[in-house]
């Protein structure tokens, strides 16, 4: 870009990138494939587990969130935020994936079978 | 003395302008927390014609005034920890020399990003927020690249500033 990028401005990029690639990596590696239910989160605390391969409509938080589950995606429908960041998000539905309504505190994250840690409050 | 305190009154509200512009840009990626941050600009511009402290100062006012016109208690706690990492790293990177206004402005954009993504992880308690990663350094590169080249543009022509 004419003499306007210098060198370590290239190094720099180069580094980003390769960090990007990185993690990148790590992202495929962990996640992915094996994804079958969500579990939802306010405040840090699980307040439930839902499987994705049941269509149905969720209500969180006393109503302050609206997620909907249906072919095998979740969907953040409604929220009572002004910014509608989550509900403009897109479906998710691999595993690690997550809808974030960061007003309301609350993370709904897609688990895949093999993490065992929830298994106690599955329903 | 006093035109300093003009150009401050300036900077501020063209940084003010600029978010209130972003605003009305339709603009979703379908992943939260990107977007352009075109008062960047300003705060990139202001580094390199401003006294550190000053861009600082600058900094925290356009939060904290943009916050609370066009978001909320919230976004400006995310935009306050992304602003000042990004300065910070800006500044940093600036003094160490070598690196052109569009190298620096990259390092800022993608910089700001983590320290929003930092913020996200603390409140909402959960790593998952670490998936968006890639997504915001590609993201915070392109728009510090888009920034820079016009920061870049900008500085030459503001010659008669300061």
């Amino acid at each position: 870009m004419r003499k306007g990028l210098k060198k370590k401005d290239l190094i720099l990029v180069l580094i980003i990138l390769c960090v990007t690639g990185l993690t990148v990596l790590v992202r495929t590696y962990i996640g992915g494939a094996g994804a079958n239910r969500i579990v939802i989160k306010v405040n840090g605390a699980i307040q439930g587990v839902y499987s994705l391969s049941e269509d149905q409509e969720i209500m969180i938080n006393e109503g302050t969130n609206m997620l909907k589950i249906s072919n095998g995606q979740a969907d953040m429908t409604e929220a009572d935020c002004p910014d509608q960041l989550c509900v403009n998000q897109k479906p998710v539905s691999l595993s690690h994936e997550s809808l974030i309504c960061l007003p309301n505190r609350v993370v709904v994250e897609v688990k895949s079978k093999e993490e065992s840690e929830y298994d106690a409050v599955t329903n | 003395m006093g035109n300093k305190v003009a150009y401050f009154g300036v900077f501020t509200s063209l940084a003010l302008i600029f978010s209130y512009v972003e605003t009305l840009i339709p603009v979703n990626f379908g992943i939260p927390g990107v977007k352009l941050g075109l008062a960047n600009l300003i705060i990139v511009t202001g580094l390199y014609k401003m006294r550190l402290s000053e861009v600082f100062l600058l900094s925290v006012v356009r939060v904290v005034l943009s916050g609370f016109i066009f978001g909320n208690y919230f976004s400006i706690l995310y935009s306050l920890a992304g602003g000042i990492l990004s300065l910070t790293v800006m500044a940093l990177l600036k003094k160490a020399g070598g690196f052109s206004v569009i190298g620096v402005s990259i390092a800022g954009g993608t910089f700001h990003n983590i320290g929003q993504l930092v913020v996200a992880m603390l409140v909402v308690e959960t790593f998952s927020v670490i998936y968006y990663v890639p997504v915001l350094l590609l993201a915070g590169t392109l728009t510090g690249l888009v920034i820079g080249v016009t920061a870049n543009e900008l500085l030459k022509r503001l010659t008669a500033v300061k």
